[in-house]
């Protein structure tokens, strides 16, 4: 959109707040609701997409030149789908436990918006080590927003974070939190509370 | 609400105002005296029947809940308000309502953290976070009782016998409710207990007279429109009597249907909710059958035994839609 180009640390930086995938521009929510039940899972998909995004962005932007623009979306899926495979494969390789417990949602990452999106906004359009910088920023805020969600409601719903009982014996966890209302709700929540910020920081 | 006079307004001034002024204003020009605020704590008073009859049969377990749910749901809408910076609107009963509501469905063992969670979800996620009273979609009660029946499955279906049927004993022995008897031990509870409510279930749906006693004074006041009660009671007695009438032995009969659970509670008093329930007459309508619908499905081949919570939340979410369908037409509207 911007003619100008952005710095180096602005074009890492926006992908954490003000252009962060899960909270301001709504990509990805698939994975986002299904698996952040607990931090570990959260943390497990957000690198496992981190990689596919990364890794996708850098071979798609190096081709970028060579694929032509009426079967760019068949080739980007192509590209994104091999990397998913990589991905999958090391967690079930790696990681037994945390692959049988992702299911479906690894192999899913092949349609996740927010790779492909990036994909055919940035990475097709600029340069390889934008893009890049473009892949770190996005991944990281997608799994700095999945750990987060993954912790509150595993606090909440089994009284521990990454496994470790934070919450003793007097606290009847709330089922509905490792439930699909519950990702809903916190998700709600977490978009309330960016936008109350934004707000803030307008009027501010 | 009464029209302002000018003769009223400019009396300070110093200008000599005539006493007999023709006063213009714009329609309506009836005026009642009713509002929220008077209607609500009347709600509340046509509760009171069936809190009493759950103090009666449950004693103090009842009491610490009552008070608690009602507590902790005016706190939170006071500092929601706060938070807001609304002026405060707990004095117009209806946050009084919904914790007492919330109240009479939880099991009367329940504990007082979860009662708490209750409330505080009910106000804050199903009525503030809308906007307030009057732009919820939801009854807040119910989405408050939703919320805990998801939270805690085991706490929300463990239910004690009445202290009237354990002897003195405050911690009653639990047992089972008539509906969950019928559903996994085909037992039928005699329709005289179910009536008075010595039955075992949740503190307000034990006792279909004391709803009904509250119920009627609500109908009578017109603070719920009747046809919601009645097609929501006429069809759960057909679409069920339908069922019994065909396999008597497997299916339990539309009298049993009525008084169990908490079906007369949720006809009389969330059903009726002024906020969620339809505006128009036929949608009134649909909206009763379709909860009887939904309950019937549930009762006879759902895996809980009791669908009064969710027949009235779904029907609920489809209310707006409702409403949309069945608007009537506008007098002297021409065809464009």
């Amino acid at each position: 959109m911007a003619k100008k180009q952005i710095s180096i640390w602005q074009e890492i930086v926006k992908g954490l707040w003000r252009e962060n995938p899960v909270l301001a521009t709504l990509l990805g929510l698939c994975p986002t609701l299904a698996v952040t039940n607990t931090a570990v899972n959260g943390l497990a998909m957000g690198l496992a997409t981190s990689f596919v995004l990364l890794s996708s962005s850098l071979f798609i932007s190096s081709l970028r030149n060579f694929i032509p623009h009426q079967v760019r979306i068949a080739s980007y899926i192509v590209i994104i789908a091999t990397f998913v495979t990589v991905a999958d494969r090391f967690l079930a390789g790696f990681f037994p436990a945390i692959s049988q417990s992702l299911g479906p949602y690894v192999p899913l990452i092949v349609v996740n918006c927010l790779i492909l999106g990036r994909q055919e906004a940035f990475s097709s359009k600029n340069k390889i080590s934008r893009s890049l910088l473009d892949g770190i920023g996005m991944g990281l805020g997608f799994s700095l927003v999945l750990i987060a969600l993954g912790m509150v409601r595993e606090l909440l719903g089994s009284g521990s974070i990454f496994g470790i009982t934070l919450l003793g014996e007097w606290f009847e966890p709330w089922m509905v939190m490792i439930l699909p209302p519950g990702a809903f709700l916190t998700l709600g929540f977490f978009i309330a509370i960016a936008n109350w910020i934004n707000d803030r920081r307008a009027t501010a | 609400m009464s029209i302002p006079s000018p003769a009223s307004s400019k009396g300070k001034s110093k200008l000599k105002e005539p006493e007999n002024l023709l006063i213009l204003a714009s329609s309506p020009h009836l005026h009642t005296t009713t509002s929220t605020q008077s209607i609500m704590w009347q709600v509340v008073l046509a509760l009171s029947p069936a809190a009493t009859m759950a103090i009666y049969y449950f004693r103090w377990p009842a009491v610490v809940i009552i008070l608690t749910s009602v507590i902790a749901a005016v706190l939170t809408e006071a500092v929601i308000n706060r938070l807001k910076g609304e002026t405060l609107t707990i004095t117009d009963g209806s946050a009084v309502i919904t914790g007492l509501l919330l109240a009479l469905t939880l099991p009367p063992t329940f504990s007082i953290g979860g009662t708490i969670l209750g409330a505080v979800v009910a106000i804050g996620i199903g009525k503030q976070l809308f906007g307030g009273l009057g732009y919820n979609i939801f009854n807040p009660a119910l989405l408050g009782r939703a919320f805990l029946q998801a939270s805690f499955p085991i706490g929300m279906t463990t239910w004690s016998t009445p202290a009237t049927l354990a002897g003195s004993a405050v911690d009653g022995v639990s047992t089972a409710t008539p509906l969950g008897l019928y559903k996994f031990e085909h037992a039928l509870t005699g329709y005289a207990d179910l009536f008075v409510g010595n039955v075992g279930g949740s503190l307000g749906e034990t006792s279909a007279l004391a709803i009904l006693i509250g119920g009627l004074y609500l109908l009578i006041r017109r603070f719920a429109d009747w046809r919601i009660p009645v097609s929501y009671l006429g069809g759960v007695v057909i679409i069920g009597g339908i069922f019994w009438a065909f396999a008597p032995n497997q299916f339990p009969d539309p009298v049993f249907h009525l008084l169990s659970g908490g079906l007369i509670l949720g006809a009389f008093f969330m059903a009726t909710d002024m906020v969620t329930s339809p505006i128009t007459h036929l949608a009134t309508w649909i909206y009763g059958i379709g909860m009887a619908l939904i309950l019937v499905i549930i009762r006879l081949f759902g895996g809980l035994p009791e669908g009064v919570m969710y027949s009235i939340l779904l029907m609920n979410a489809v209310t707006p839609l409702l409403n949309r369908y069945t608007r009537p037409k506008i007098f002297g509207e021409v065809q464009s």
